[in-house]
């Protein structure tokens, strides 16, 4: 990490383009901000990556799984340094209801050797390989600097104010990779309002375990890892459930809808505690040791709350810009955030060498979010969020499916077996069903995930 | 494990107080609240959203009807003003660059 005394600068008066203090101002050292400081570092641009933690990554949470595939452009064979804890080579979903459990199990050997699939790793580790990357190819990585707000020229933003003396930084383009809150894009305009219903909270335990004790529980050997994606188990409170394995510990938490979460009596370790007393659970995280609680927010609602991302001398990526993908059985965020950093800066390369910072000068940004899975997989997913944090999906189908199924298996002698359809027919009544809402969810999940 | 605090065991959590849960997190805390909550706006909700969903307990009824609000051992996700409808009852904002939380096996 570079001494932080280099990023003073002349302050707001900014009368021309080389009299800035850097070329790129990119705000916030995780994923987004370091593929974005990576890419503009390595076109020859001065770069200042700012990171309000002590180091990249201090203050980023998530669930637990990171799809790092977008890395090929960047790092080649990034598999052979990158902070893994464990390659996911096993993917459950699993239904919960007070009682009844269902998984859908299924494992590939394949993901085990490179290039993989997902892996398990920690974000303090992680972020931080990512930072040094950009560091290695040249940009200026400042810890322990809180951005507080933007300079602006007229409409035009030009640089960034700091919480250090004298800590205003001028740059011809700021990369806005501020977070979930991101307080710059809402600075800039750039989000609407913010809807609490748009927002799920994570909030998670990570519990030690030996290492030969993971793997006993959870079948797997090696490096091997286990991803469990939960609907239910949430206490009521629409959202879902996981479980993960790092080398030689779990993760274990649940995501909360804010607006439904503070509408209830439960608070978010309770339903922890309930989860991890479920029979389905508790031998997976039995005698685990609580090493770190933690908390994040979730920007869950795709392109229904995804802001502009594009302003004169600014472009958002990230979860700043609600980069996140909550569409059930995917939950993808670092991968989103790798990615749109990645065009980002290329974008920002582009704009600056071309003489314009400008709102159309950055389109490209735009262009490339369109252009590649970052915006295709959000439209073709669009329906998902809201299908999956429905009421129905997370309170009559799951014992709806599970009943069901418990039924179907029960064996009541002297009884002859029913129907399945009987059953069916009986569980969807008694879980208050209708038949034309049921048919039409279908019909969406087809359109949706199909 | 943590720097701050022990590692406890998950089968005996339901007897965990919370301030041992906390106490997993390191946390850098500067002497200026970067949350600040306004005790005369919370005293006539009765909603209370905040109360129930900071995931680290920061919000604790008084016995008077207001609020107290504890920087210190605050994870920075904004899940209080999310939740919060009362206009002007949470102001809200990171803290200096170096403090608060530091998360370690997120």
């Amino acid at each position: 990490m570079t001494a932080p005394t280099t990023t003073t600068g002349p302050g707001g008066d900014v009368t021309g383009p080389h009299l800035t203090d850097a070329d790129v101002v990119v705000v916030g050292g995780g994923p987004a901000g370091s593929c974005a400081a990576l890419v503009a570092a390595r076109a020859g641009l001065r770069v200042v990556l700012l990171e309000r933690g002590p180091f990249p990554g201090s203050k980023n949470m998530y669930g637990g799984v990171v799809y790092p595939r977008i890395l090929d452009q960047l790092i080649p064979q990034w598999w052979t340094q990158a902070p893994v804890q464990r390659w996911i080579t096993r993917r459950s979903t699993m239904l919960l209801t007070d009682t009844q459990a269902m998984s859908v199990d299924f494992r590939s050997q394949a993901w085990a050797a490179a290039p993989h699939n997902g892996a398990t790793a920690v974000r303090p580790e992680w972020d931080r390989w990512l930072a040094e990357e950009a560091a290695a190819a040249g940009a200026q990585v400042v810890c322990s600097t809180t951005v507080t707000g933007l300079l602006r020229d007229g409409h035009r933003i030009v640089g960034v104010r700091t919480d250090r003396p004298d800590g205003d930084l001028t740059a011809r383009v700021v990369v806005a990779c501020d977070g979930v809150n991101s307080f710059l894009a809402k600075q800039a305009g750039l989000y609407e309002h913010a809807d609490a219903a748009h927002y799920t909270v994570g909030v998670k335990e990570t519990l030690a375990l030996p290492k030969a004790t993971i793997d006993e529980r959870f079948n797997v050997r090696d490096r091997d890892g286990v991803d469990i994606e939960i609907l239910g188990g949430t206490g009521g409170v629409n959202g879902g459930a996981f479980l993960y394995t790092n080398l030689e510990s779990v993760s274990v938490g649940v995501v909360l809808k804010v607006p439904k979460l503070a509408a209830q009596q439960r608070r978010p370790e309770e339903i922890i505690a309930a989860l991890k007393a479920h029979p389905a659970i508790t031998p997976l995280v039995d005698g685990g040791e609580l090493v770190e609680y933690s908390a994040h927010l979730i920007p869950e609602a795709g392109l229904a709350m995804m802001p502009k991302v594009v302003a004169d001398g600014m472009v958002v990526a990230g979860d700043a810009a609600a980069l996140c993908l909550a569409a059930g059985i995917w939950l993808e965020g670092v991968n989103f955030a790798m990615a749109s950093g990645m065009y980002a800066g290329e974008s920002v390369v582009e704009a600056v060498r071309a003489g314009d910072v400008s709102e159309t000068g950055l389109a490209g940004y735009r262009r490339r979010l369109a252009d590649s899975f970052v915006l295709r997989d959000h439209r073709k997913l669009r329906r998902a969020p809201s299908l999956v944090l429905s009421d129905r999906v997370q309170h009559r189908y799951p014992p709806m499916i599970a009943n069901t199924i418990e039924r179907m298996f029960r064996v009541d002698n002297p009884a002859p077996k029913p129907g399945l359809r009987r059953i069916l027919a009986e569980e969807r009544k008694r879980a208050g069903v209708r038949v034309r809402d049921l048919a039409r969810d279908a019909w969406d999940a087809m359109r949706t995930f199909g | 494990m943590s720097a701050t605090g022990g590692p406890r065991s998950a089968s005996t959590y339901p007897s965990l107080p919370f301030t041992e849960r906390m106490a997993t997190v390191e946390f850098r805390v500067h002497d200026r609240a970067h949350i600040v909550v306004d005790a005369a706006v919370c005293r006539d909700c009765s909603v209370r959203g905040c109360v129930v969903a900071c995931p680290a307990n920061l919000f604790v009824p008084t016995a008077d009807g207001g609020i107290v609000f504890n920087y210190e051992q605050c994870f920075e996700c904004g899940t209080c003003y999310l939740a919060c409808d009362r206009e002007g009852a949470i102001t809200w904002s990171y803290p200096e660059g170096g403090h608060g939380v530091v998360f370690r096996h997120t």
